[in-house]
This record gives C-alpha cells, structure tokens and sequence, in this order.
C-alpha cells in the first residue's frame, strides 16, 4: 500500500485511534451489516507471562543439576471424589477442541501425540469420535450447554468429565460453526441440518446457578459409578468467585480459561474485549483454592490454566504461580502443522498469511486440519502431526524442569511466587509478585527484608 | 431388600444409601447386596424429593418411584421403562437415549432437556423449558407447558395437549411441535404449519402410546421451524 516513511514525509501521519486496521473494520462493517467472525484469541497486547521472571539459584538458593537429578513432573488430577483420577506425566494437557471446528485427523493426532507424552487430550463441542478415543491414553469429554452428540456410552468411556461454562476467549458465549463445516458427519453427530450456520446455548439447558450445579455434578457422578474425575472449566472473568463456587459445586478439577485462549470461531469483538488476560486470573483462582484449604492438596482440588501457553516458561510461571498444570490449544495446532510456512502461498489466495490464519471458520485450512473438506484435510498425515506434538510436549517439560531446576526444584510444581518477579507494574498487580529489584507488589504493604 | 411377589423387588431409599440403588438399577456389582435380574421389575420407596434418581440406567427393566422425585430422575436413561408416581424435579429424562419415562404428576423445568430418543409422558403440567434442545425424543404433556418450551429443539416430536407458554420454539431447528391450546407465542423462527395425513398420523400414534388415544388430532395445531435462522444474514440481526 504506502510506505510509512513516505507519507511521513508527506506530512501525513495515522491516528492512534482510528488506524488503518480500525478503518478498515469500519469500512468492512459498512460493506456487509455483520460483524467479523473469526477464530484464535485476543490480538491485543496484554500482560503475559513474558512480563515475569524467574529468580534463578545462586547463594541464597541452591540449585538443582541439570539433567542429573531428577525434577518430576507427573500429576495426579482429580483423587478428591473419583475412583480413578488422572495420572499424567506432564502438567501439559491438550484442551478441549471439538471435532467439526477440526477435522477427524487432526482429532485423532491430538489422541496419539497426547498419549506419547502421557497426557490427555480433551473432546470439544461435538461428541467423542472413535479416532480421537481410540488413539488417546487419557481423554477428558467435555460436557458443554449444546450437548451435541452426549451420549451416556461415550461418558463412561471417558476418563474425565469436564462440564464447560465458558471459554476464555467469550466468557458468557455459546458455540458457533458455520456451515461450510457442518458436514453430513459432523451433522449426524450434532443432530443438525447438514451445512447449516451452527449457533449454540451458552447456557446449560437443565441448571441454573451454582446450586444447581452441584446437583447436576451428582448425577453425572452416579451415572458413572463416581469413577471419573468432574472438571469445571470457566472462562476468566470472575476466577476468585467462580472456582470457589465451583469447588462448592464439588469439582474435582477447575479448568480457567483466560482471554488469550483461543475459539474456533465468534465475533471479533468478543474475543477482543470480554474476558481477563490469564496473568490476572491465576492468583484469583489460587487464592480461591487456598481460602477453602484444597490448593495443593492430595485430596484437595487441582487448578489447570490455560490461555496464551506457548513455552515451557509460560508452563513454568503458570505453576509457580499455583496452577497444577496448564492446557494448550492454539499451540498445540501449531505444532500439529497450523499456519506451516509450506502452505503459505495457498494462505495468501485465501486472504491470509502463514502466520497470520485465523479464520478457521470457514473451512478452508490449507493444512487440513481446522476443516472438513475431505480434499484438505487428506493433507494432514495424523501419524506425523502426533509426532510433531508429542516433540512440542517434550519440549515445554524439558523448558520448565530447565527452570525448576534452576530454583531448586525437585518437581515442577515446586515452583512458587517467590522465585517469581514482574518486569512491569501491572503484571506485578497482577500477578502478585513484586516488580523486578524490589519488594514491592502493587497493591500491598511492602514486606521488609 | 424385600421381595414384594414373586416378579417385584423393592428397594426402599430411606433405608438403602441412593448410590447403592443406582448401581443396583445400572447392573453393577454392590457388596452386600444380590444383583438385579434385569428382567424383575423394581419399586423404589421413599424417593422423598431426592435427586438423580435411578439415572444411568441401560437394561430392559421396569422401575416404579412410588413417590415424588427431585431433579434429574431417570437422567440419561436406556431401554429402562420408569413410572414417576408423584411430581418430577428439573431436568427429568433428561438427555434419554431411548426406553421410557411416564411421571403421574407434575413435572419442573427442562423436562425431557436434550434428549436424543425414548418417551417421556407428563400427564400433568411441565414447567418451562420443557424439551430444550430436545435431539430426537418424543415427549407428550398431559397438561400446558411453561415458556421458553423446545428452545433450539433439534430433532424430535413435543405434543401439548393444554397451552404452551411464551416464546416457544424459540430458535427451533427440525423438532415437530404439537399444540391443542393456545400459544402465548411463538419464539424466534418458530411458525405454525400445516397439519397434514403424515402429521395427523405420527400425532395419533404418539397420543395412543402416551395413553390419550381419544384426542382427535384434528385439534391439534403443529409449530416447527421457518428455517430463516439457519444461515447468518444481515436482515435477521434482530433475531440472533
């Protein structure tokens, strides 16, 4: 278009308020009276985990060797009521993504990467499919407001259940699918018209309210023998009063959501402007557990963060600051092959970039796997996509016993806030460790010495 | 655990722990306790408002509650056949695969929610929500049904032989309504329809199965989608 120097030169410069990204949106507003859907989460800068450090071992601290001593990093989810609750080998878990916003593929290479690294894999809205159940070790079956495809067979196959209430990227919305994706399976299996615009409940169709809730959990639990543990999953809005209610609920298991975690698809400004970013909401959501005496417990009840992990860092700092594990979505379709360079000059004829491919909407994934056009998504080999994810895993548990290591830890979640400071003030707010080089955490009486 | 004849065994929930007739009804082993032949029928006693109420069921079997229940009786039931001898709870039958439910009395909100298959009867009045998000089951109410009724049903026959409350069928997809009364109105998308032989039929034979085949089907009036809502489209803000 223009070069920014030139038209500097020119005399003209671009508004803060209205730049061109937001002129264009106007004008595409104008043209066709809806608003933008897309997938992925929120493009805003916010304070992340890249706005903390870790307080390495040197005097006052004593490390641990590197590669020579042992820094665990299993996990047990969900002992407090169930019979058999997960034991996983890494606090990495994949998140809920539904089949329909994927293709069959790439569900089954989530299961089969998932197993490699000894972790679990979870539904999404749409029902359990055979592939994805048959290639994963440990699968959580998301039990959503739709309901699409709920069945009672495939409940007790599960090894987890996880009643959603929201998602990080629209805390307070339902599921969207358009109808280039409703294929006759993914119909079959929703019970829906095939090709329809697929909108969903964003509330649950036979509760209401947290009393409720822990009624509906009851059922679930007597339907399944009280074998299985029961996730709740919200979207980070109100964490501090959410997962409180939801342990009263009787959650084993509380999932938060925080806004950079992304969806398969709703409105643009949705994604942009609801929720809290993931930093902020971890401490309200540890600070919930620890007031009611179940953070950090064998019968207590654990917390999964996700939102915006992208590196055994982010997986480090997320358990430092009290989470039990993290989960993974929009990465974990990165390391399945999503947005491959490969396919670049096909995501340029589409109007997108390598990189930059977020409208997994309208079923057109050059990489074959946020699709169901069967022609595309032959193009994603399952084998070589779980094994590409089951590296990816490897990797963000090697980074984060690399750091625990570092502080002294013998296990992951030995990590704490105090091995943790904030190179900005509003991290520091939110995450409630004080700002780098001092004792100071917004917020509080600074501690002395 | 009492033997009430020959065919009948009777489990008495003020004496037997719920979790420990549950897994009675859905064939587990229980120490301490003889399995349940799948083809002897079972009266619970005392249900006393409890919840989750013979849920999980997936046998042939015929249970009777002989008495009012509390939310979620019968959920996720299978093949089973219950008879509800009182009032139901929120969310009775809900998310039925298949078999039956007949409740005596009344039933709360949500009844029949999400259900993909089987027979739910109320023979007195449903509270609202009734059907919501229904994906294949037949539900016949004896009574009227609350608001909001077969909000986003999918699939699936809702026959009211009262009124029905407002905004039904709010965002219906491809499930048949079957109102005697009057309507307080119709929710987005949802418009009354031509009753034709077929739909005269399958109503005459849903009435016959719930036990009200002297209805003519003539009076009833059928509601269903106008499918404007099926694919995004600026003229239908509103109705989003």
């Amino acid at each position: 278009m223009h070069d920014d120097l030139t038209l500097a030169r020119r005399g003209l410069r671009p508004s803060a308020t209205f730049d061109p990204a937001t002129i264009a949106d106007i004008q595409r507003a104008a043209t066709t009276g809806i608003y933008d859907i897309r997938g992925g989460g929120a493009k805003r800068a916010l304070p992340h985990f890249d706005d903390l450090l870790f307080l390495g071992a040197s005097m006052s601290r004593y490390p641990l060797e590197g590669y020579r001593e042992r820094c665990g990093t299993e996990v047990t989810l969900g002992a407090r009521h169930a019979t058999y609750p997960l034991e996983l080998a890494i606090p990495v878990t994949i998140a809920g993504m539904s089949f329909g916003a994927l293709s069959g593929r790439a569900k089954e290479a989530l299961g089969r990467g998932a197993s490699e690294a000894g972790t679990s894999t979870t539904t999404g809205d749409g029902g359990m499919t055979p592939e994805e159940r048959g290639q994963s070790k440990h699968l959580v079956y998301q039990y959503l407001p739709s309901r699409y495809g709920m069945n009672p067979d495939d409940l007790r196959k599960a090894d987890a259940i996880e009643i959603v209430l929201g998602q990080g990227a629209k805390p307070g919305g339902g599921g969207m699918l358009l109808g280039q994706k409703i294929s006759e399976r993914v119909a079959g299996m929703r019970t829906l018209p095939q090709g329809i615009d697929q909108r969903s409940a964003s509330r649950h169709p036979d509760w209401t309210g947290p009393d409720d809730l822990t009624i509906k959990i009851a059922e679930l639990r007597e339907i399944t023998g009280w074998e299985k543990p029961i996730y709740v999953k919200v979207g980070a809005s109100r964490p501090y009063y959410d997962v409180k209610l939801a342990v009263h609920a009787g959650a084993d298991v509380v999932v938060v959501d925080g806004m950079q975690g992304g969806t398969a698809a709703t409105q643009d400004v949705f994604i942009e402007n609801v929720g809290i970013p993931t930093l902020a909401a971890i401490p309200q959501a540890v600070q919930a557990l620890q007031e009611l005496g179940v953070h950090r417990k064998a019968d207590g009840v654990q917390l999964i963060v996700s939102g915006g992990i992208r590196t055994g860092a982010d997986v480090a700092k997320a358990l430092a600051l009290g989470a039990d594990a993290v989960a993974i979505g929009t990465a974990a379709l990165v390391a399945l092959g999503d947005n491959d360079p490969r396919w670049d000059a096909e995501y340029q004829a589409i109007g997108s970039a390598a990189g930059y491919y977020d409208d997994y909407q309208d079923g057109r994934d050059p990489a074959g796997i946020s699709t169901q056009d069967d022609e595309l998504a032959q193009r994603f080999d399952p084998v070589e996509g779980g094994r590409r994810l089951a590296n990816y895993l490897r990797v963000l548990t090697m980074e984060a016993q690399t750091i625990a290591r570092a502080c002294g830890k013998v296990h992951v979640t030995h990590l704490e806030p105090e091995d943790l400071v904030a190179l900005t003030v509003e991290a520091a707010a939110m995450a409630r460790v004080p700002v780098a080089g001092t004792d100071w955490i917004p917020g509080r009486p600074g501690p002395s010495f | 655990m009492d033997a009430l004849s020959a065919t009948t065994v009777e489990l008495d929930l003020a004496a037997v722990p719920l979790r420990t007739v549950n897994a009675l009804l859905q064939g587990r082993e229980v120490a301490g306790h003889d399995a349940l032949p799948v083809d002897t029928p079972v009266t619970l006693t005392n249900p006393r408002g409890a919840h989750a109420v013979a849920v999980g069921m997936d046998t042939p079997r015929q249970v009777t509650v002989a008495g009012h229940v509390g939310y979620y009786a019968a959920g996720m039931n299978q093949r089973a056949d219950v008879v509800i001898e009182g009032n139901a709870g929120v969310g009775v039958a809900e998310n039925m695969m298949s078999g039956s439910v007949l409740v005596k009395g009344n039933a709360s909100q949500s009844a029949g929610a999400t259900a993909h298959g089987g027979l739910l009867v109320v023979e007195g009045d449903a509270a609202a929500r009734c059907g919501i998000s229904m994906k294949g089951v037949d539900i016949v109410v004896g009574g009227s049904i609350g608001h909001m009724s077969a909000f986003m049903a999918q699939a699936g026959r809702l026959v009211v032989r009262g009124d029905a409350g407002e905004a039904l069928g709010d965002s219906i997809y491809e499930a048949r309504i079957y109102v005697r009364g009057t309507v307080a109105s119709l929710g987005a998308d949802c418009v009354a329809k031509e009753m034709r032989p077929e739909h005269l039929e399958e109503l005459a034979t849903l009435l016959k199965a719930a036990g009200f085949e002297d209805d003519d089907p003539a009076s009833y009036t059928r509601y269903g989608s106008a499918r404007t809502l099926y694919h995004f489209h600026v003229d239908n803000a509103a109705a989003y």
